[in-house]
């Protein structure tokens, strides 16, 4: 791995260098197009057809037809539920939850500018959604569930294929936004009721520009690219066969790994944890602690900046990210920790630190000692803070004008 | 990650004037509300000469708040007060050779800071005087409110007008889908409804009809109503030559070498020709002396 210590994973992964291997032919020699007739073409298509069997595996697909690649996680929540919407126009409604990912949360509000009545569920302080407010929305009148596995924020882990149950019962189809869980949460869907499901390769050591959407066999689909006959007239377009493969070398990876990502990259983020809560005082973990990804340890710091942390976390070669307003490009402080009604002074010095199989212990205890001077020396600065802890009703004592 | 200058990570990695001064004598609190940035801006001010003897910060935020606020704290230790509140965010930025239209209002913080610091030492109380909404135009750090105002005052119905009075608009163009939103509202509220196929200001005569003289002298009046514009970014405009359709102009200021001049440029030829009710070509003073050297 390159210098520094990379701790956000749910960003983007590094491409495992088995995946590397597996792909570089298909740079050069076997540069064929799957579509074609002759040897050139045919190479290229019996290795689809094999990434194809891995993928399935790793998601435990009834079918390999039922796989669609697509070019990202976006693009396959995008054709989800826009085929469910086209698929029954007599349909107007939505649910999916206030904590989305973008690439779901900005397509619905575009759609209700469109006229479609979209129901976001709310979450408690914890993450987690109130299931009845979920069962009273469910109609007729819904054309699609779309709602997270895991949030890549704070980890906490959605019960999806619950939900799905009851959409299923309730005439509905039911699609998971599921970048985050796949590789890291063992995933069987012939034995649930989830009709679609997105995946993006680039979260699980895979290269960026690659993604599937799930098709259940049988659940009604309209493409979104109309042209060519590629993945059967579903998603038009030449295939992006070298990421293809290297999807599918990473999905079968992802399956053995599966165990140690529960045993060790957990005890790895339990121990950062345990390591930071016990040395700083004011922090605490947002999100579910009893139920989240394995690999992601999301702590709010008090009365500091998210940023800030993060630039002098870069400076010594620590990689992580933050839900603060300013490491966004849009300057909106982080939905999801609003959505928890996490305090702004809290909200904005929240931390993600996301691992995977690729870190070691002996990183995450140099980690451990980074931080707790990074947090002094900017708690230092902050106006909430004097003679080492916070001020007296620090809401009180420092209440600036807004403007 | 954002680009940062040198000096802004510099301020940021060892802040200057960090904590807060003994024995201050004004004090100054502010937040943004679109970043949730806060900032306590204290001061110890000479009661006779009213000079700022030492200036300290707080800062709840990001690196280029507490870049800001340091930089703040540099530029107004050892000025009047008077002086100091002449210093304009803009000034704070062109301190840290620059910030990131969306870390503008990092700047602007500090400037209020002071404003406000400056009022409680006068025993006054601070009121705010701008609003802040969401950025629209990153190229031009324009943010709705202005642009919802600009529209307001003065009927703009069409993109187009609205890049020509606020820029926003005038670079990438990936903001015309937000612009185009706060049109259609503004123009719903006038009973109005927005049409994105009309096209700005109706360009009617092809000559004006004016005199030479007058034709003259209503240039220089409209290059005066667009002038508050570009001097709000610190540049300015000035009338060089005009050589039928051919209209020279100097940019001056931040202006001058700006690698957004050609924009401006289109802006300025597009009021000109508006005004002018003609169609003219406003372009810059070296290419008079190109054209003259050619023997054009």
């Amino acid at each position: 791995m390159a210098d520094g210590i990379y701790l956000d994973n749910n960003a983007t992964t590094m491409v495992a260098p088995e995946v590397v291997e597996a792909m570089l032919p298909f740079f050069t020699e076997q540069f064929g197009n799957p579509s074609s007739l002759h040897q050139f073409g045919d190479k290229v298509g019996r290795a689809l057809k094999k990434a194809r069997k891995q993928v399935q595996a790793l998601l435990g697909a009834e079918h390999d037809s039922e796989i669609i690649f697509t070019s990202c996680g976006t693009e396959s929540d995008s054709t989800a539920i826009l085929s469910a919407l086209k698929a029954q126009p007599e349909r107007k409604e939505i649910i999916t939850t206030v904590v989305e990912h973008p690439a779901v949360l900005t397509l619905c509000e575009q759609l209700e500018k469109d006229g479609y009545i979209v129901h976001y569920l709310k979450v408690d302080k914890r993450g987690r959604l109130d299931i009845q407010e979920y069962y009273d929305l469910l109609s007729d009148q819904v054309a699609i569930v779309s709602v997270m596995w895991a949030n890549n924020e704070s980890g906490t882990l959605f019960p999806v294929e619950e939900m799905a149950e009851m959409a299923r019962s309730a005439g509905v189809m039911f699609h998971t936004d599921a970048v985050q869980a796949v590789g890291k949460l063992p995933i069987d869907l012939k034995e649930t009721s989830i009709d679609m499901l997105s995946l993006s390769g680039h979260k699980l050591h895979a290269p960026k520009g690659i993604g599937v959407l799930y098709l259940r066999r049988g659940v009604r689909f309209r493409p979104l690219l109309r042209g060519g006959h590629q993945e059967r007239g579903r998603r038009a377009g030449t295939e992006n066969a070298t990421s293809i493969v290297g999807l599918g070398k990473a999905c079968e990876m992802a399956s053995e790994a599966m165990e140690f990502e529960k045993s060790f990259v957990r005890a790895m983020r339990d121990r950062l944890e345990q390591g930071i809560l016990s040395q700083v005082s004011h922090c605490f973990v947002t999100g579910d602690p009893n139920n989240r990804l394995p690999n992601t340890c999301n702590i709010a710091f008090e009365y500091i900046e998210g940023e800030a942390i993060l630039l002098l976390l870069n400076k010594m070669g620590i990689a992580a990210s933050s839900g603060s307003a300013c490491t966004s490009g849009s300057l909106e402080p982080s939905h999801v920790m609003r959505a928890m009604d996490i305090p702004f002074t809290a909200a904005h010095g929240s931390v993600r630190f996301s691992l995977s199989r690729y870190n070691t212990m002996e990183e995450i205890e140099r980690v451990i000692e980074a931080v707790p001077p990074i947090v002094e020396q900017l708690r230092k600065l902050s106006p909430y803070w004097a003679d080492g802890g916070p001020v007296e009703e620090p809401e009180k004592a420092f209440a600036p004008k807004y403007a | 990650m954002w680009d940062y200058s040198e000096k802004v990570k510099e301020h940021f990695f060892a802040p200057r004037n960090a904590g807060a001064v003994d024995g201050a004598n004004a004090v100054g609190d502010v937040g943004s509300l679109s970043c949730g940035d806060a900032l306590r801006l204290t001061l110890k001010v000479d009661p006779e000469s009213e000079t700022i003897l030492d200036a300290g910060f707080q800062t709840f935020g990001c690196g280029s708040a507490i870049a800001s606020s340091s930089a703040l704290t540099e530029i107004i230790k050892g000025m009047n007060i008077d002086a100091a509140l002449q210093v304009s965010n803009q000034d704070i930025a062109d301190y840290l050779d620059g910030l990131p239209p969306e870390k503008m209002h990092c700047s602007v913080m500090g400037r209020e800071a002071l404003q406000a610091a400056v009022a409680n030492y006068r025993g006054e109380e601070w009121v705010d005087d701008h609003e802040e909404g969401a950025l629209i135009c990153k190229c031009f750090a324009v943010d709705a409110v202005m642009i919802e105002e600009t529209i307001r005052a003065n009927d703009l119905s069409t993109v187009e007008e609205v890049t020509n009075y606020t820029k926003a608009g005038g670079g990438c163009s990936a903001c015309h889908e937000g612009i185009e939103e706060i049109l259609m509202k503004v123009m719903d509220e006038r009973g109005e409804t927005f049409d994105p196929t009309a096209v700005a200001g109706e360009i009617k005569k092809p000559t004006s009809g004016l005199t030479n003289l007058q034709r003259m002298k209503r240039i220089e009046e409209l290059l005066e109503e667009i002038r508050p514009n570009l001097q709000r970014d610190h540049g300015d405009v000035e009338l060089v030559e005009v050589d039928g359709k051919y209209i020279y102009v100097k940019m001056i200021g931040a202006c001058a070498g700006c690698q957004m001049a050609s924009t401006t440029l289109g802006g300025i030829q597009q009021h000109l020709a508006e005004g002018l009710g003609e169609f003219i070509q406003v372009l810059p003073a070296e290419e008079l002396a190109r054209r003259a050297a050619m023997g054009a």
